[in-house]
């Protein structure tokens, strides 16, 4: 059997799971370098959650392989439990223990001995500003507080990879920032990261690369930023005075910058158009705009967001356009 | 830092430690839960003893233990037989509620002896189930209740009634693990009523309609029951001369086998079939 390189933290190669007729994954390839935080993004049902539970030894893969940390998760499942952490979509602890008691049990379970495993709980309750819970059953925890608490129990053992699914769902804005706060400390350890997420911010703001799942398997693959320039390169959005206008706007617009389509949405009176040359497509849409009358309240060049990357590789079947393309 | 590694599980030896190892801190976690929760813990003891002391002084004035027994008497082993049967619901619950908190999904992806999940699971119950029975026994006592037989019939009693524990544990498992998220609980809870009742111990099944009686008489709980009575020489209906009530001690050591060797394995193949 192939034994990859050791420079990568995860390996995947062709990657099955059926249940019956339906498949979890088709042949999913993956490879996330040591060190970096991969994203794996993709809709509900995607196959993100199967992904990560073969790969933390949970499930057994219909074919293919995968490596974690070099060592092979069907054949070599302890070598790999004892070098990852899973952070599941719910926080896995035992409600009735408190804080303390938790992450004790977990520790013994490492094998950390009943001593070590109290001195490595009291660390972690430490580092993640829980040492005061005292007490306390974790079923009396507020959200943010397990979500603390079962991090910690994922890194009892400094685990050398550690699996993050969909870690900030049903988080409110603050427990989401407490969480990426958490995994960017990660990185400057050297752990490894594989974030499954269905937010494009999530991704963005946090992954080195991300790779878009659909229907199991892996359809685009980069950085944020080489993914966002698949799209076609920079965008324009002109922000309308009235609405009345969009669709002679949205004409004027597409001939101004030469692009075959303009995605107009009429809900906030804006118009986005792909650009290939920044200034020019500037001075002419502003300029074209102003012969026609069309009044505007704003007009911007950016980068294409994840959000119309996601939607523009995904969107065919799922056909949950927010906007409408308009081909002119 | 670790003394356990993953080298040392190679071998049998360092793989029975493991096993032990994981499996004594399975069983720290249940007696912390315990030791958390000592009002629930309590209720669970004070149950069976309120169904006694219901069925004794509620119903038992209109009850007539055929030949003149004392229908305390008559009543309390097969309480201890019920006893034993109910701790199924409290088996699969446990189960269920760990699938349910991802607890056991996280304990599947820790370096453990698999198994241990389900030794530390049966250390537990059968451990909270001999307390209940301590419980019951003092509570029959304090009620008038004694065993007329000799100690070694009262222990080997006491030794039936937790083998039917025991196979109730794996059934429980077993449930457990089918019903993971659903409902499954909630229909095993209501359906462990009848079954326990259409069973001799709380009337002889001579009193219900012929088929009903007769389910009753081999129902794995009744043989239980009965056997106990027969051993701790309370009155009993084993007068009725039917194949099962004259071989009752048999059958009670039967029923709970044939129960484990069909439901250990569909257990352990169901707990495998996790990673399916």
């Amino acid at each position: 059997m192939h034994v990859p390189d050791g420079t990568a933290a995860i390996v995947a190669e062709g990657l099955t799971k059926t249940y019956g007729e339906k498949e979890a994954l088709n042949g999913l390839d993956l490879t996330v370098a040591r060190g970096t935080v991969h994203g794996i993004l993709g809709p509900n049902g995607a196959g993100k959650t199967t992904l990560v539970r073969i790969l933390a030894t949970l499930l057994r893969p219909t074919s293919g392989h995968a490596f974690v940390a070099g060592y092979d998760v069907t054949a070599h499942a302890d070598e790999v439990r004892y070098r990852i952490g899973l952070l599941g979509q719910h926080a896995a602890l035992d409600e009735e223990l408190s804080g303390p008691q938790n992450l004790h049990l977990f520790g013994r379970l490492y094998h950390l001995g009943s001593r070590g495993a109290a001195r490595r709980a009291d660390e972690l309750l430490a580092q993640f500003d829980l040492a005061d819970v005292g007490k306390k059953p974790v079923k009396q925890y507020s959200g943010g507080m397990r979500r603390r608490l079962d991090l910690a129990a994922s890194l009892i053992m400094s685990p050398e990879i550690l699996f993050l699914d969909e870690p900030t769902s049903g988080l409110d804005p603050r427990g989401r920032t407490e969480v990426w706060n958490a995994v960017r400390s990660l990185l400057e350890s050297g752990t490894t990261v594989l974030l499954t997420t269905q937010y494009l911010e999530e991704a963005d703001q946090l992954a080195d690369r991300i790779s878009i799942v659909d229907q199991g398997r892996i359809i685009a693959d980069g950085t944020a930023g080489q993914l966002k320039s698949r799209l076609g390169a920079d965008r324009i959005d002109v922000v309308l005075h009235s609405t009345d206008d969009i669709e002679q706007a949205t004409t004027i617009i597409c001939r101004a910058t030469g692009a075959d389509e303009a995605t107009p949405d009429a809900y906030r009176r804006l118009i986005s158009a792909p650009v290939k040359d920044r200034m020019s497509a500037l001075s002419g849409v502003v300029r074209a705009l102003e012969d026609a009358g069309v009044k505007t309240e704003d007009i911007a060049l950016r980068r294409p967001t994840l959000d119309e990357v996601f939607i523009s590789l995904t969107g065919e079947h799922h056909g949950d356009h927010n906007t409408q393309e308009v081909h002119a | 830092m670790t003394t356990l590694q993953p080298s040392t599980f190679i071998t049998a030896g360092g793989r029975m430690k493991r096993l032990l190892a994981d499996s004594s801190a399975m069983t720290w976690r249940g007696f912390a839960q315990w030791a958390r929760t000592p009002g629930q813990f309590a209720v669970g003891l004070a149950f069976p003893v309120m169904m006694l002391v219901m069925f004794a002084y509620f119903l038992g004035g209109g009850m007539a233990v055929e030949g003149g027994g004392n229908y305390t008497e008559f009543l309390v082993p097969g309480m201890f037989a019920l006893t034993m049967a109910f701790g199924l619901e409290g088996t699969m619950t446990s189960i269920t509620q760990d699938i349910n908190k991802g607890v056991l999904d996280r304990f599947r992806s820790m370096p453990i002896a698999q198994s241990s999940m389900l030794v530390g699971r049966s250390l537990l119950d059968m451990i909270n189930s001999a307390a209940s029975l301590a419980v019951m026994v003092g509570a029959g006592l304090l009620m008038g209740w004694r065993w007329h037989g000799t100690l070694t019939e009262a222990l080997a009693a006491l030794g039936l009634l937790l083998l039917l524990r025991f196979a109730m544990l794996w059934v429980g498992i077993y449930l457990g693990l089918v019903a993971g998220r659903s409902e499954l609980v909630q229909a095993v809870q209501i359906l462990t009523w009848p079954v326990v009742f259409l069973s001799n111990a709380f009337t002889s099944p001579e009193t219900m309609p012929a088929w009903m009686g007769t389910i009753a008489e081999w129902n794995p709980m009744s043989a239980t029951a009965g056997a106990v009575r027969e051993l701790f020489a309370n009155p009993g209906w084993t007068v009725t001369g039917s194949w099962v009530t004259d071989n009752v001690v048999l059958m009670a050591v039967v029923w709970p086998i044939a129960l484990m060797l069909v439901f250990a394995p569909l257990a352990v193949r169901k707990f495998t079939a996790l990673s399916r």
